[in-house]
């Protein structure tokens, strides 16, 4: 379960609070979307779960099977199930994406105590993950997200979540750059994934995303807390009003 | 990924203690007095038994030496160095003429042994199966070379590999035929001084259509205070021949900088092959600069005969200050030169390096992939030269400079000269910079990787293509090394 308690971040090297008292729990088994307007620190409290320099937590608990996380380093979240996938993902030149991949997926997998993958192992779940991503492998030999489009980004973003088998995934307005088709793949890799042992957390600017991965609880933040939190009917809801009613100044 | 994996290891093994070759072996040692006079090159020359000519040789490029002034076109800045201030000459006493592997002072040995340098001839190079080639090593210590291994199989085979000392002694009609033939005395500052005072150094003759049977390696030690280190090296591939050949160097951690002035000349013949590969690990200086190498080597190779190819592959990850150029000259028809090297900086290392590659036969190419890594508050310069003589038709040259630069207090820069003389040339150039990013390392260690392993996978992808080019054996270390010397260069 996540729990994330009272949650207050401002930036280390300015003097600008972005989240002011966030509070959300995510059982495991299930989907969480967060909705709000850009800006409102959406992509902020992925990062600050994923544990990115550059914040400071004022206030305020991030636990992760009871676990308090906020003073761990990014790699030992991951080797936790902490997964993020990245509104942005970052390009690696001279690395190739299967060497990426596997790399990756065996850092964790010793973290986790378990066997590291062999060639003919890794190949073989590589291969088939990509190829329900509509991802071609020849792809994956080329440098990690450099000259890639923005839906072969999102895509890869994907398939390295399903390689690594984290139980919590949060996924960073994962719908932004796809078209309809591509929308479709994705969302059928992340329901792939959905599973009694997942939590997962989806962000997500526009409701369209959610008619596809469709998430238990829908939660508004607006001004650095959770405005309102319904069901997937929400989502609609806000696909009509829009986010005028959060926009305008702090309650 | 082993080799990440490996890299990693290493790296936090030699946690504390970056630089595992810095120790000091107490060794009786004899000098020349301090200072640089003709008098020093006399006694250098006498101590080593030199025929006649080759005194004059040296007292000639000593006095040509007297004449030049240092260069200061360099991307690199230190203080004056005080030639009178140096010793000359230092040879561990217990080696005065030849010796063979049993008669070498135990104490030497175990210095090797510690460097991981095999002089057991039985033996090879550390982590490598007794199955695979064995390597034939010359080890230079200060100025003397103290033994050549596999001197009698070699022989067998008709190869010469010996230091240029006993060269001089067992077959003065080679060296005085192609010594100062690639690089003349007053090539360069460094050059002269080499060729006035130089001491030691690796010879090798191959004769026609032989193909050395084993890897030739020379291993260079610093280890006296204050002594300047000018070996000189030259390799002869006769027609057909071929020959792989790899230096490695290391010196203890010392807070005075210690100069290093080499000179390499390398001639293949119609149809010859020899590639040369370097790692050099001289002692980079402490985390606050002080210490460290100054390197000033000149290495050049001529493709003297039609159809000759020479290769320098080089991964420098040691010396405070790099100058260095290993460089082609292509003179037989159809010839190929090749320059691949790796440049890691980290600290206050200031690296100046690159290659010449001078076309004047004709249907000649070269090719020359560069890769420079700066981290810390470092600065990485690639320089280069491709030039097309007149006659030179159809040259042709590919080069690919890439800098990755780590955090943001260093500097990477390229400074390519291209001349071509000649319509028919062709010439292409390409060159990137990029950069690991805090973001970039963040990616990484979202998905499971530390921060060490982060940037050796960034680092060794970035350097891939140039590590394939380096003999078997030595690739393993040599990833290492890369890892190590980049230790703490993040976070
Ligand atoms: N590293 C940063 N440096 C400067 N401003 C930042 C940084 N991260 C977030 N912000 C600011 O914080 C607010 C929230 O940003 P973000 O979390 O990206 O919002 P969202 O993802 O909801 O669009 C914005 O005003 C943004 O400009
Ligand atoms: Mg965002």
């Amino acid at each position: 379960m996540l729990e994330i308690k009272n949650l207050h971040v401002k930036l280390e090297d300015e003097d600008k609070a972005i989240l002011k008292g966030l509070t959300l729990t995510v059982p495991k088994g299930e989907v969480h979307a967060i909705m709000g307007p850009n800006g409102s620190g959406k992509s902020t409290l992925a990062y600050v779960l994923a544990g990115r320099e550059g914040y400071e937590i004022t206030d305020g608990d991030i636990l992760w099977n009871g676990e308090s996380i906020i003073e761990m380093e990014p790699d030992e979240r991951a080797a936790k199930g902490v997964f993020l996938a990245f509104q942005y993902p970052m390009e690696i030149p001279g690395v190739a994406g299967l060497t990426f991949l596997r790399t990756a997926a065996n850092a964790v997998r010793k973290r986790r105590d378990m066997a590291e993958l062999s060639t003919p192992e890794f190949l073989k779940v590589v291969k088939e993950k990509a190829a329900k991503l509509n991802i071609d492998f020849e792809m994956l030999k080329r440098p990690v997200n450099v000259g890639f489009s923005g839906g072969e980004k999102k895509r890869s973003e994907i398939l390295q979540m399903a390689m690594l088998e984290p139980s919590l995934c949060v996924l960073d307005e994962t719908d932004s750059g796809l078209d309809i088709d591509a929308l479709k793949v994705v969302s059928d890799g992340v329901n792939a994934l959905r599973s009694p042992d997942r939590a997962m957390l989806v962000i997500t600017h526009y409701q369209r995303l959610l008619n596809h991965i469709v998430p238990d609880k829908v939660h508004v933040l607006a001004h650095g807390r959770i405005q309102r939190t319904g069901g997937k009917e929400l989502a609609l809801e806000l696909e009509t009003s829009g986010y005028a009613d959060y926009t305008g100044k702090a309650a | 990924m082993p080799a990440v994996q490996e890299t990693v290891e290493q790296v936090k093994k030699i946690d504390v203690d970056q630089y595992k070759y810095g120790f000091e072996t107490d060794i009786e040692m004899v000098k020349a007095p301090k200072g640089l006079n003709e008098d020093i090159v006399r006694f250098i020359s006498e101590k080593k038994g030199e025929p006649a000519w080759m005194l004059d040789w040296r007292l000639d490029a000593y006095r040509r030496w007297r004449a030049m002034t240092e260069p200061t076109w360099a991307k690199v800045s230190y203080p004056k160095i005080d030639f009178e201030d140096l010793y000359y000459y230092a040879a561990p006493k217990s080696t005065e003429g030849p010796k063979s592997l049993d008669e070498v002072d135990p104490e030497l040995l175990r210095m090797y042994e510690r460097l991981g340098v095999p002089l057991q001839e039985q033996e090879i190079l550390a982590g490598v199966k007794s199955d695979k080639p064995r390597v034939a090593v010359d080890a230079v210590l200060d100025s003397v070379s103290v033994v050549t291994t596999f001197k009698e199989e070699l022989a067998k085979a008709g190869v010469i590999f010996c230091s240029i000392s006993e060269a001089l002694r067992e077959h003065p009609e080679l060296v005085k035929k192609y010594l100062g033939s690639v690089v003349p005395q007053s090539d360069n500052y460094y050059a002269a001084l080499n060729s006035a005072v130089f001491s030691d150094g690796s010879f090798v003759y191959v004769p026609e259509g032989v193909r050395c049977p084993m890897e030739l390696s020379t291993y260079f030690r610093i280890n006296e205070r204050e002594t300047g280190q000018f070996e000189r090296t030259l390799i002869i591939a006769d027609k057909g021949a071929y020959v792989s050949y790899l230096e490695g160097c290391t010196a203890p951690m010392r807070d005075e900088n210690q100069l290093h002035a080499a000179v390499v000349e390398l001639v293949a013949l119609d149809d010859a092959e020899i590639k040369y590969s370097t790692v050099q690990n001289w002692y980079p200086g402490d985390k606050n600069g002080k210490g460290g190498i100054y390197n000033f080597v000149t290495k050049r190779g001529d493709c003297r005969g039609r159809n000759s190819k020479i290769s320098w592959t080089q991964v420098e990850t040691g010396s405070a200050i790099t100058w260095k150029y290993p460089s082609c000259i292509l003179r037989g028809d159809n010839s190929r030169g090749e320059f691949y090297s790796i440049a890691v900086s980290n600290g206050y290392q200031q690296v100046d390096s690159g290659t010449k590659m001078i076309h004047l036969g004709k249907n000649t190419s070269s090719r020359i992939i560069s890769k420079g890594i700066a981290a810390g508050f470092s600065q990485n310069t690639y320089r280069g030269l491709v030039s097309a003589h007149r006659k030179a038709t159809g040259a042709r040259n590919f080069t690919a400079c890439d800098s990755l630069l780590i955090g943001d207090k260093c500097g990477a820069h390229t400074v390519p000269y291209i001349e071509a003389k000649n319509s028919s040339a062709h010439f292409e150039h390409e060159a990137t910079t990029s950069k690991i990013s805090d973001d970039m390392l963040f990616y990484c260690q979202q998905r499971g990787l530390s921060e060490e392993e982060a940037v050796a996978l960034v680092v060794n992808g970035f350097v891939r293509d140039v590590l394939q080019q380096l003999p078997m054996e030595f690739l393993a270390e040599t990833q290492k090394l890369i890892g190590i010397s980049l230790e703490g260069s993040v976070g």
